[in-house]
């Protein structure tokens, strides 16, 4: 298959590993990736901030960018929440009727990462090796608005060498929220204390997620704290093998 | 915590919650509280194999009910007047409160005993009964140790949710001169039975609120746990109830349906303990007169934004406070309004016409959990990001805009995404623009200014010296698989 990789702003920026991880497993599993070069960002922090205006020109620039690949593959929960969620509202009040077609056209050709493994390729084991102890962090877009399920821990039991272990409060937000991080500081800190003594709880050695904004709040905390634990996205799990068993 | 919860002078979510978060007591109280509730919906609900039919058809309801509110507003003003009730209408909280408190002067009495009754609160009733010169009596137990501690509710359903046993049982000594009084929940309970008692086979008012109206026969229905309603709401001669305009169900039947999914979703029963139901006055039997003041009150306006209009679809179950990461971590009383959580940072800004409360609408990290146990399926979030909307649209508007940081942030920000050759030279900016605040371990520990938020308790790795897409075009050359 084609795949269409959409890296998001902040995974291009800051966790770049994340998407080398991705073209690893895409590739060992057969399939070309190709990076349209025009891509930025899909609008998330702009729409959920109440920047509806500022997130438009955001979704022509995706659409133009993703509409003939075959599949769009994407490392964020989030963003994907926010392309299916809001996009074709935001497709409809632009009064676009073209544009409107496109996003009903594109949309279900974009996947999260996990779920374009476990749903579209209808896979469990990707010949990964990670041997290490983890826990998973459902991330809530990820939960709730893709519906994701058990498909990312499936995906993890099969890796070999790896020691799962359940996250205590599996369903709660850590706390992170986008801007809600700086707007509520004290608060999402509260969240956040509640989630990392979790995270220390199943004495793990990562914390693994769908979606790195949770993973560097999540990681912040552990950091400061210095427990010297780590957060990994899904991706770097899936990409591990017995030749190279790092983590 | 005296004064009644006011969103026209509450401080802003972030500095009420900033106190509140560092009451460690207060948090275990309501950590606890949220815990049991949920796990006892979580057992009434699971058990339901037609629960999401149900909340469907909860939901469709109460979108047919708003989109013809009107009709059935006037339906039910017509049979609940043939019952031999009284309907009056009130456009805000300042005259449903001069309403009642004529109406009770007209009685001659200089005291009411109350049903639990959050729109009461919301329109702060009890003080202008007291500048009235009138005693209200608080029946409900929860709201009894609000009136007697002298706080104010934070929760919709059980409004003492913040206090301990403990606790209560400090207020009740204090205040019901009890000095010997233990902490069990049977001392407690019998403590607050000999107290009310006596009120309600003296005072001969009651003052209330609804759950739901129904247009199809002029009845009014109130449901609650502990009986103390019904008491209110048989032994005295008039009855006075408050309610919304949005409290209206078209059919008599469609209790079938809010009747199931009130309780599980309240207060985690199969169905409430005391359910009360009258149509006008009968009589021999109950109140010889019936008083109903339907209120506006900033609700025909959010019933007019068509985004938000779902707002209304609120049967006041509260599982959405319960289940809510952040109420979680505050408590009711930084929303600054009777009506906290995810419901009321909704609610609470659209009543107050957006000019107060503009912040509530980002008292939320959008997390989805509220939504996913709505009994009518409101969409929350949804809801939460149109109203952020509305707030930005007011920040940005005229001259002032010109100066909101933020929106100049978020602006720069959007013209930067929409440009690959800007995106990439903001990225190597950032690189060059981060040196002077990374450590010597590769990490940030201190953001300036708006970020500073972050940085209190968490780090944040430094941006790599490769972005994703510069690895990439590098690899294309040389690297295949």
């Amino acid at each position: 298959m084609n795949v269409s990789l959409f890296i998001t702003c902040y995974n291009d920026t800051l966790f770049p590993t994340t998407g080398k991880a991705v073209v690893r497993v895409l590739e060992r599993l057969g399939h070309t990736v190709d990076f349209p070069a025009g891509q930025t960002c899909c609008g998330q922090m702009h729409y959920n901030t109440g920047y509806q205006a500022e997130a438009m020109p955001l979704l022509e620039r995706f659409v133009a960018q993703f509409k003939a690949s075959e599949v769009v593959v994407v490392p964020s929960s989030s963003c994907v929440a926010m392309m299916r969620d809001h996009y074709p509202k935001m497709a409809a009040e632009s009064g676009n009727a073209a544009l409107r077609r496109e996003v009903e056209a594109l949309l279900p050709r974009v996947f999260e990462f996990s779920e374009f493994l476990t749903k579209k390729l209808g896979l469990t084991d990707v010949g990964a090796y990670y041997p290490h102890r983890v826990t998973y962090h459902a991330s809530c877009h990820g939960l709730r608005n893709l519906g994701l399920g058990e498909g990312p821990q499936t995906l993890l039991r099969s890796v070999r060498g790896i020691d799962l272990v359940e996250l205590e409060g599996l369903e709660q937000c850590c706390g992170f929220g986008g801007t809600f991080a700086v707007k509520n500081a004290e608060v999402s800190s509260a969240m956040l204390g509640e989630k990392t003594n979790a995270v220390l709880n199943t004495r793990a050695e990562a914390c693994t997620a769908c979606d790195n904004s949770c993973l560097m709040h999540i990681q912040g905390a552990l950091h400061r704290q210095r427990t010297g634990v780590k957060t990994v996205h899904l991706a770097e799990i899936l990409a591990g093998t017995e030749q190279d068993g790092r983590l | 915590m005296s004064a009644p919860l006011d969103p026209a002078t509450a401080p802003t979510f972030p500095m009420a919650a900033r106190t509140l978060v560092g009451d460690t007591q207060l948090r275990k109280n309501v950590r606890h509280a949220t815990d049991v509730i949920q796990a006892k919906r979580r057992r009434v609900v699971d058990e339901m194999p037609d629960w999401q039919a149900l909340r469907e058809s909860g939901r469709q309801i109460r979108e047919h009910t708003m989109r013809h509110l009107d009709r059935y507003l006037e339906q039910f003003e017509r049979n609940c007047t043939a019952a031999g009730g009284v309907v009056h209408w009130a456009a805000d909280a300042d005259e449903a409160r001069r309403i009642i408190v004529r109406l009770v002067q007209q009685t001659g009495s200089d005291e009411v005993i109350k049903i639990k009754s959050m729109t009461t609160e919301e329109i702060q009733l009890n003080k202008a009964l007291q500048a009235a010169g009138i005693k209200a009596y608080e029946t409900d137990l929860a709201e009894l140790i609000i009136q007697l501690g002298e706080d104010q509710p934070s929760h919709i359903v059980v409004p003492a949710l913040h206090k301990n046993r403990q606790q209560i049982r400090e207020i009740f000594r204090s205040t019901m001169n009890l000095p010997d009084l233990g902490e069990s929940p049977q001392d407690l309970a019998d403590a607050a039975r000999r107290f009310l008692r006596e009120k309600f086979l003296r005072v001969r008012t009651g003052v209330g609120g609804a759950n739901f109206l129904v247009a199809e026969t002029g009845g009014v229905c109130v449901t609650e746990s502990e009986g103390n309603g019904r008491m209110c709401l048989t032994l005295p001669e008039t009855l006075i109830a408050v309610a919304g305009i949005d409290k209206i169900l078209p059919r008599y039947q469609d209790l079938e349906v809010m009747l199931q999914l009130l309780p599980r979703s309240a207060t985690g029963e199969r169905m409430n303990p005391y359910n009360s139901l009258w149509t006008g006055v009968h009589t021999g039997d109950g109140p010889t007169s019936f008083h109903l003041v339907l209120m506006d009150n900033g609700r025909s306006e959010i019933l007019a934004d068509e985004e938000a209009r779902q707002t209304l679809y609120c049967i006041r179950c509260g599982a959405c406070q319960n289940v809510c990461p952040v109420y979680r971590q505050t408590g009711g009383h930084a929303y600054g309004s009777v009506y906290a959580g995810p419901i009321g940072a909704i609610l609470t800004p659209q009543l107050q016409h957006m000019e107060h409360a503009q912040s509530l609408p980002y008292a939320s990290s959008l997390c989805g959990a509220c939504y996913e146990v709505c009994p009518v399926k409101i969409d929350i979030p949804e809801v939460l990001i149109h109203l952020r909307n509305k707030v930005v649209e007011q920040n940005t508007a005229g001259i002032k805009g010109l100066f909101d940081a933020e929106a100049a942030a978020m602006k720069t920000m959007a013209m930067i995404f929409r440009s690959e050759r800007r995106f990439r030279a903001a990225q190597r900016l950032g690189r060059m623009a981060q040196s002077p605040l990374v450590g010597s371990d590769g990490w940030i520990h201190w953001l300036p200014g708006f970020a500073g938020g972050w940085t209190q308790v968490r780090d944040l790795e430094s941006i790599p010296k490769e972005s994703f897409r510069e690895w990439w075009e590098k690899r294309g050359a040389s690297d295949v698989r």
